[in-house]
């Protein structure tokens, strides 16, 4: 909402600076978002007059002027324009003067001759033919017809010595969306008077509406108001500076008299008008009625629009004239020729307009304020300031009567006033007499404990809407600050959270960083990550209304996720990039709602980078968080993954989580041409698995023995399987297995290869010999060899 | 031989002030003080001298021993000490040579922001919660007051997942208020981070999701004056002591009085510049008494309780803090801008 401090003042006089009245009225509730000076880019223009024009001697199209600005000697001014004569007043940018876009004007030397200063066209004042008709768009603006004085400031001349503060109005306040509900909240604000004024229109114009006009109102539950009058003989025409200059300021743009008095009283009421051509109103008959399935309408702005039944319509006896409260129809706009205007000024179903200006794509000035829903009582006086402005205008003939269909009577809420409730609500004193004086100012009637909400005021239902009203004149920063009382809580965090605290510190600490991404994909991501397609991954939930395809399902696995992720740093060139992510996946549940667990997902490629780097990180995750007992098997089905290169996770034969090499094509279809590593643990099989608390084992009294085995195998013998086979076949003595080497060779018999651990004996009561040692290495040897066939190198 | 003692004597002390090193010195000990050394050999000649002068030279040739003993150790500890010297120099490196680091990850910022705030209210006896982010309309809307027609439930501001706008991605943290009244016993004392959704295009302000941090009090006797000094409280720790807040009114469907609270601008103090757009201000959170429709709504006896509620939006308040200017950043997940938090 933009507003002129002039209009304003009108209504209420506020001589608070910018700033001032800024955050004063911030303070109570109405957000000042910025202040326009109008004029500030305008400096040093004044009017003059023309007090000689001579032809340039070195120039057929230079004139020469001498100009009269009101100071001691007139001033020199060298111009190519061809409109202008002796005598005539024009605005003069005098030396060292400043126009709109930055522009300065500096005394200078055409062709031998000083000019001090420019003389302005309407452009460059910033101005168009709109706001000023009678100038031209080519040449000079002649101020002949305009009442000013040689000297002048042009700012006041233009209308541009006014400041437009644009509010941030909350959707509960549709009434300050109007020059006279923005003077209320500013007079409640700086206790000043409040100068409203009641519309008188002399009427007598020559016909009888209700001989003229029947207005017939089938869709009652639309239209709960329906107010018109009629104006005889209008002269269309530009309307006077005055209106233009305020219209302007308010970002509409005057248009012709008639016109911008349905704006101007919009603005100024916040009650929405239209006015019809009385000539394209078949039969005299003014229907407002639901629109038919297919019914077309073109609206003033040209467009052909395709009506549903839902819509409401404004129509004559043969078809629709207008769109209830978006816009009105071309087939009825107010023309030059125009002679009998229908003004409308009415009260349409804020949702029904709403959802009727959404369908069609078209929010207008007028739908947006009817959509909060307006008052009801506003119709009357907004129409008879519409008339009053036609007479004082003299832009027609008002006719004496008004039609005034009021299909729905409001009765004013009243509320209790309960002072010991708003301040025990807000934490406050504040004297019963001072709330009163508050909900007086608004509007309110107080009456004993009555209080009577104004019309104007459909937001205010509950005590708590009037204690929000004291508080805002009473000034939030002036309810004291206090510390909560009462019951002693315990704060704290959900097991999740503290693990995906931990989880975060653990992944950190090996050099992840952690990353954030969308929530839904796009169906295609499932294509991209090879999934089968019967994957029950596949059955995403879907929204109905995406952005687009690339958000319109929400995601089943993070993997695609971090692909994308992965793929763009790998397109971003960076190199070593190691990422974490603890993201929801969404899975349909019964009710119509969803599980949404949550996955970390490990992401990582680089030079440092291979499966075995990955899964160590796996592994002190693990470790970390005291998960035992977890079995790595290899996963040669996962589509995602290299199939030799990805493993599933296992705790008693359950799948905890997989990890891997991702699958080349997939890394190609995200089009990345280097190895990209990914791990997925769902938080669920984390929480299940973690370990208690740690107990405290004795530290070693006794010294260990350490043997070296290389063991010379079938190719195909996992690692894994030999250390299972160790650790069963060794004793208590056996602490450690650790695998210290790989070796293939074609030196080494065919099919087979090398592989050789350290093992690591020790007693917890006594040094062990020698010998003890040998002889679990020989039990070990033989069970190796016998499920192996392995040999000793 | 007394003048041959003080002739080894003499003579000891000049070669022991030549030696350089550990080998030099020992095989100086051996020559004059070991076993087979000038001093025991000199002595094994004592024999040979009076019962008179015996215990003169004896004294002697200990007095000597001992000189020529102390002048060794003392020589010793010198010669160790500057080798010592020589050793630390010798090793003495660049230390402006950059470390060999060990590769940290970094924290998202917005969960940096995230984790900060949850802290300070997990202190302040808050429990955090977690919440459905799709969620019923029912939640989301109606039970927050706003009805069927709120432009917020238009299908061009929430995502739906069925024809009837029954289920939706939610809009706002907001009902968890609901479901922490629905579910916990009174008092309550909760935030509810998490993931929000608007149907927003991505643009350098605006994302179709985000995160809030929504919290909600509901207790006997809670005042607006109670909003107040936790917030302020909460903005301290956040900001800074001494940091000053405003609190102006404001409109959400459930609560009333509604209020947004704004810090002061800590780069103009107040005065106005380019960051808080010279309002001397920045728009930090929306907050409010609960409706006590809400509160009805959910069985809670409004006479006797009341509450009030925040909701923060995160990445917001971690562009601010981080002077992040562009949403699109959060999102993208480069690594260069994420490893400088």
């Amino acid at each position: 909402m933009l507003l002129s401090r002039k209009w304003l003042n009108e209504f209420v006089t506020i001589d608070a600076d910018d700033r001032t009245f800024a955050e004063e009225m911030t303070l109570s509730g109405s957000k000042v978002e910025a202040t326009e000076d109008l004029g500030i880019e305008i400096q040093n223009v004044v009017v003059g007059k023309i007090t000689s024009l001579q032809k340039h001697s070195n120039s057929d199209k230079l004139w020469i002027c001498q100009i009269d600005i009101g100071e001691d000697s007139p001033v020199q001014i060298v111009t190519g324009a061809q409109n202008i004569n002796e005598n005539d007043l024009v605005p003069v940018a005098k030396d060292g003067s400043k126009l709109p876009g930055n522009i300065e004007i500096k005394a200078n030397e055409l062709r031998g001759e000083m000019s001090y200063g420019m003389l302005c066209s309407i452009a460059e004042l910033n101005l168009t033919t709109g706001d000023f008709p009678e100038a031209v768009e080519d040449g000079i603006f002649i101020l002949n017809q305009i009442p000013c004085e040689i000297g002048q400031d042009i700012r006041e001349v233009i209308g541009s010595l006014d400041k437009v503060v644009e509010f941030e109005i909350t959707p509960n306040r549709p009434d300050c969306l109007s020059v006279i509900g923005l003077a209320r909240e500013a007079s409640a604000t700086f206790n000043k008077e409040l100068n409203l004024h009641t519309p008188v229109v002399n009427g007598g114009g020559n016909g009888d509406i209700f001989s003229l006009l029947d207005v017939d109102v089938p869709a009652e539950d639309l239209c709960p108001r329906y107010t018109a009058r009629m104006v005889h003989n209008v002269k269309v025409e530009p309307s006077p500076q005055w209106m233009r200059e305020r219209l302007r300021a308010s970002g509409v743009r005057p248009i012709n008299n008639i016109v911008d008095i349905t704006n101007y009283v919009m603005l100024e009421y916040g009650q929405p008008m239209h006015a019809f051509d009385y000539r394209y109103v078949k039969g005299g008959k003014i229907i407002v009625r639901h629109a038919t399935e297919g019914e077309t309408l073109t609206t003033l702005d040209g467009t052909v629009r395709s009506l549903h039944q839902t819509d409401l319509v404004i129509a004559d006896e043969t078809r629709a004239v207008g769109l209830a409260g978006i816009m009105g129809g071309e087939n009825s706009e107010i023309m030059d020729d125009t002679i009998d205007v229908v003004f409308e000024s009415a009260n349409f179903n804020g949702t029904a307009v709403r959802k009727t200006a959404l369908s069609l794509g078209m929010r207008t000035e007028a739908s947006a304020k009817f959509e909060k829903g307006l008052d009801i009582l506003n119709t009357l006086p907004a129409i008879n300031r519409a008339c009053e402005l036609v007479e004082l205008l003299q832009a027609g003939e008002v006719l004496d009567g008004v039609i005034d269909i009021l299909n729905y009577v409001p009765n004013p809420t009243q509320l209790e006033l309960q002072p010991n409730k708003i301040n025990s609500l807000l934490g406050t004193q504040i004297e019963t007499k001072t709330m009163c004086d508050i909900l007086t100012s608004l509007g309110f009637t107080v009456e004993g404990e009555l209080v009577t909400v104004p019309s104007w005021r459909g937001d205010v239902m509950h005590y708590s809407d009037l204690a929000e009203e004291v508080a805002r004149f009473y000034g939030y920063n002036h309810i004291p600050t206090t510390s909560m009382r009462g019951e002693t809580t315990q704060g704290g965090f959900s097991p999740k959270e503290l693990l995906e605290k931990e989880l975060g510190s653990i992944c950190r600490s090996m050099g992840y960083n952690e990353i954030i991404t969308y929530s839904f994909i796009s169906p295609t991501y499932y294509d991209k990550i090879l999934l089968n397609a019967d994957s029950p991954l596949r059955n995403s939930i879907k929204i109905m209304n995406p952005l687009g395809e690339d958000t319109s399902i929400m995601r089943t696995t993070v993997l695609p996720s971090m692909l994308e992720i992965l793929a763009k740093n790998y397109n971003y060139r960076n190199k070593n990039v190691l990422l974490y992510e603890m993201g929801r996946t969404y899975f349909a549940k019964e009710d119509g709602l969803a599980d949404e667990p949550k996955v970390l997902c490990l992401g990582a490629f680089g030079d440092d980078m291979d499966f075995f780097t990955l899964k160590g990180a796996v592994e002190c995750i693990l470790e970390t968080l005291r998960i035992k007992n977890v079995k790595f098997v290899a996963n040669t089905t996962n589509p995602s993954y290299h199939p030799g290169r990805c493993a599933n996770m296992l705790i008693d034969d359950k799948v905890i989580g997989v990890l891997g090499e991702i699958h080349p094509t997939v890394a190609k279809n995200y089009n990345v041409d280097t190895a990209l590593y990914c791990a997925e643990i769902p938080f669920d099989s984390i929480l299940q698995n973690l370990g208690g608390i740690p107990q405290y084992a004795p530290l070693p009294k006794y010294p260990s023995m350490s043997r070296d085995i290389a063991l010379l195998v079938d190719k195909k013998t996992t690692v894994g399987a030999l250390e299972t086979c160790i650790t069963q076949s060794a004793g208590d003595l056996l602490k450690q297995v650790t695998l210290f080497d790989i070796y293939v060779d074609e030196n080494l018999p065919k099919d087979t290869k090398s592989i050789a651990f350290n093992l690591l004996f020790r007693s917890d009561n006594r040094s062990l010999t020698s010998q003890e040692a040998d002889d679990e290495i020989a039990n070990i040897l033989q069970s190796l060899t016998t499920e192996f066939n392995a040999t000793l190198r | 031989m007394k003048s041959q003692l003080e002739q080894i004597k003499q003579t000891a002390i000049n070669m022991l002030q030549e030696i350089q090193d550990a080998t030099e010195l020992d095989a100086w000990r051996v020559k004059y003080l070991g076993k087979k050394g000038e001093l025991t050999a000199l002595l094994k000649q004592m024999g040979k001298l009076s019962a008179d002068e015996r215990p003169v030279m004896g004294q002697l040739a200990n007095e000597v021993r001992e000189t020529l003993t102390n002048s060794m150790e003392e020589w010793k500890k010198s010669i160790e000490e500057s080798m010592l010297n020589a050793r630390l120099t010798h090793e003495t490196v660049d230390v402006t040579i950059p470390g060999k680091k060990t590769a940290i990850g970094h924290q998202h910022p917005m969960y940096i922001v995230l984790d900060e705030i949850k802290g300070i209210f997990v202190g302040m006896g808050f429990e955090s919660l977690d919440g459905p982010e799709i969620e019923l309309a029912e939640y989301n809307f109606d039970r927050l007051n706003a009805e069927e027609g709120h432009p917020s439930r238009d299908w061009s501001d929430t995502f739906y997942f069925d024809q009837d706008s029954r289920v939706m991605l939610r809009s706002q943290t907001s009902p968890m208020q609901i479901r922490a009244m629905e579910t916990r016993t009174l008092p309550i004392r909760i935030i509810s981070p998490g993931r929000v959704y608007r149907k927003d295009e991505v643009d350098a302000t605006h994302s179709p999701m985000f995160h809030q941090v929504e919290g909600l009090v509901v207790d006997k006797g809670i005042t607006m004056a109670d909003l107040k000094g936790t917030l302020n409280t909460v903005v301290e720790k956040l900001y800074g002591e001494g940091t000053k807040t405003r609190f102006r009114p404001h409109h959400f469907p459930f609560t009333e009085p509604s209020c947004e609270m704004d810090v002061q601008c800590h780069k103009c103090s107040g005065v106005g510049c380019p960051t808080c757009k010279y309002e001397g201000w920045i728009e930090l959170l929306g907050a409010g008494m609960v409706h006590p429709k809400v509160l009805e709504g959910c069985g809670i006896d409004t006479n006797v309780y009341s509450g009030w509620a925040f909701g923060i939006g995160l990445e917001r308040t971690a562009m601010r803090r981080f002077k992040i200017a562009d949403l699109r950043l959060i999102f993208e997940n480069d690594i260069r801008f994420l490893e400088q938090f």
